[in-house]
């Protein structure tokens, strides 16, 4: 059996912090790592290979450094790693990059079952691992608990928000996955010293040149275009309760009876 | 075809077990200002087995017209089943712009749609308004964990779509006397390659969803482990309000996702929610700072929750709480 796994280097959004004079993003110093669902995804992936026998390719599309990554998916247990980096794919939007990611998938393939993160935590969209279905016309699964391999069928555990679906889904198929999925293993020493031997291909627009149409691709290729950021402003009115434990607790209370809010 | 011939507004009523969501509600009340301002009518689709209420519901709030697809083959969320017929419709109708709630399956068949559509689609959206000058829709959105807000635009193709987060507007009031037209539309299909075979209904171990309680006591990182949550619990017990949580702590795996409050989590408005060693990442902040009273505990003085919170309270968190449970039990008992 052949699993791709689709990663993504994203900065860690729990360190960044606001510029509180120019009210920008500080990304320098910014921490860059694995996507945590993506995390989750590879362990989906390395454990269907633990159990039924199957090669692991990682694919993550981005800059060279974004290779850090997939190095660490090796170190982890994946067999093939891939970058997918070009000029060309910069400034693509969630339409253009599962498109260049589904030829990567076609490039590289054909793979039983391709899984990914549930979102990416810069991003937070959601839409790229299940757009990448739609180009390639896979079942999709989303918000996948587990999954298990049946009868040349695909049963997964899937999670909305009313409860739980047991499914049952053709191949070839694509999941997503969370943090409740699982908990993704630890790289082993050897895995980490093989990780840093290993040859990390680059794909590139050249390799994919027959299959890739380069009206749906970077920037240009792109439907949604960004008009504006900025950051949110907010202002503070709040009453300090200040004091030790016992009689800030005692005042809160008071000021909560006071207000009937209790 | 030219932009002009792409007409409407529509907005996807989802329902579960034959029931609307709130978020497809909550979006034709918001969908009604984008239709006015495009001059254009708002229309609500709903797919399903039983689609009754859903048809009342999107009447009710305000829809000039309803397409209803109805079908057995309907009766679970499928991205075969759901795509074909939103594509078919929107073959037939060509809808100017596409509302979806950012539920686990609208992102679904939010992608499904503009990818087969070749056109763009705005994940997660809080505000929707619409440039005159242009016809295009102004998506806003946070991304970078809501440290950042985009604007963006679908400026060169139509449809233009976005998922927009539940909670985001307000449910409208509804109008008995509006009048929708009904357009109930034969569509079918056998190409389904999902099938749910069971489905296990969230109990959540008899806690109140965090997102229907009237008090929410919230932990982040501050609480240091999952065991703590308990000191939480015996709060949120005597207040007659459930745990929330931030997503370091869903991110450390002291709480199940279904806690998280925030921008990837659930939005709340409770009558009171109290923070605890939240630092208040704008995240965070996005999926409470509707909250009718908001009482922040950190250590940090200079941590953001303080900025959108009515009582501060700077300390540790494991003094104060059990203060405040042993002083709600005295004053019980008084």
């Amino acid at each position: 059996m052949n699993i791709a796994v689709c990663m993504k280097q994203v900065p860690d959004t729990t360190e960044i912090k606001i510029d509180p004079v120019k009210n920008t993003l500080i990304r320098t110093g910014v921490p860059s790592i694995m996507n945590p669902f993506d995390r989750n995804a590879l362990e989906a992936a390395l454990q269907m290979k633990d159990e039924y026998g199957a090669s692991v390719t990682v694919i993550s599309m981005g800059p060279p450094q974004a290779k850090a990554v997939l190095r660490e998916a090796l170190s982890m247990g994946a067999d093939k790693a891939y970058l997918v980096t070009d000029r060309a794919f910069g400034g693509s939007d969630t339409y253009a990059t599962s498109y260049i990611l589904s030829c990567t998938l076609k490039h590289l393939g054909p793979f039983d079952v391709v899984f990914g993160g549930k979102q990416a935590i810069d991003g937070d969209t959601g839409q790229t691992a299940p757009s990448i279905a739609e180009h390639l016309g896979l079942t999709r699964l989303t918000y996948v608990l587990d999954i298990k391999i049946q009868d040349g069928k695909a049963v997964a555990r899937r999670q909305v928000e009313e409860g739980v679906e047991v499914i049952e889904a053709a191949l070839p198929v694509l999941c997503t996955f969370m943090k409740e999925s699982n908990k993704p293993r630890y790289a082993t020493i050897k895995g980490k010293l093989d990780s840093f031997k290993a040859d990390i291909p680059h794909v590139t627009l050249a390799d994919m040149a027959d299959i890739v149409d380069t009206a749906k691709i970077g920037l240009k290729g792109s439907p949604t275009k960004v008009k504006a950021t900025f950051t949110p402003q907010r202002t503070a009115n709040g009453v300090t309760i200040e004091g030790d434990p016992s009689t800030q607790a005692a005042s809160l209370l008071d000021q909560l009876t006071a207000a009937k809010i209790l | 075809m030219s932009f002009e011939q792409y007409q409407d507004v529509w907005v996807f009523v989802e329902s579960f077990q034959g029931q609307p969501k709130n978020v497809g509600l909550e979006l034709l009340g918001q969908g009604r200002k984008l239709a006015d301002g495009l001059k254009q009518k708002l229309c609500a689709v709903v797919i399903g087995k039983d689609v009754e209420a859903s048809i009342q519901a999107a009447n009710g709030a305000g829809a000039d017209k309803i397409y209803v697809v109805q079908g057995d083959e309907y009766a679970h969320y499928s991205a075969d089943g759901y795509g074909h017929v939103f594509l078919t419709l929107c073959e037939k109708y060509h809808p100017n712009t596409i509302l979806v709630g950012a539920t686990v399956n609208g992102r679904d068949l939010g992608s499904k749609i503009a990818v087969s559509l070749h056109t763009g689609l705005t994940a997660d959206c809080t505000a929707l308004s619409v440039e005159e000058e242009t016809g295009n829709v102004v998506w806003e959105r946070p991304a970078f964990g809501g440290n950042l807000y985009a604007q963006i635009l679908c400026s060169e193709t139509r449809p233009q779509m976005g998922t927009v987060r539940p909670g985001a507007f307000k449910k409208p009031v509804p109008d008995p006397e509006n009048k929708a037209e009904v357009i109930r539309e034969e569509i079918h299909t056998d190409k389904i390659r999902t099938q749910v075979l069971e489905f296990i209904k969230a109990c959540d171990e008899g806690m109140i969803p965090v997102g229907e309680a009237d008090v929410v006591v919230s932990g982040g990182r501050g609480m240091k482990n999952a065991d703590n949550f308990a000191l939480l619990q015996k709060l949120a017990d005597l207040l007659g309000g459930t745990v929330g949580c931030s997503r370091a702590a869903v991110d450390s795996g002291w709480m199940p996702q279904s806690r998280q409050v925030g921008q990837t989590g659930t939005t709340v408005s409770p009558k009171i929610y109290i923070a605890c060693g939240i630092s208040g990442a704008v995240q965070h902040v996005a999926g409470m700072s509707e909250s009718k009273t908001i009482v922040a505990i950190n250590k940090d003085a200079s941590a953001p929750i303080f900025e959108v919170a009515d009582y501060c309270l700077v300390g540790d968190l494991f003094e104060i709480v059990p203060a405040i449970i042993k002083g709600l039990e005295a004053r019980r008992q008084a």
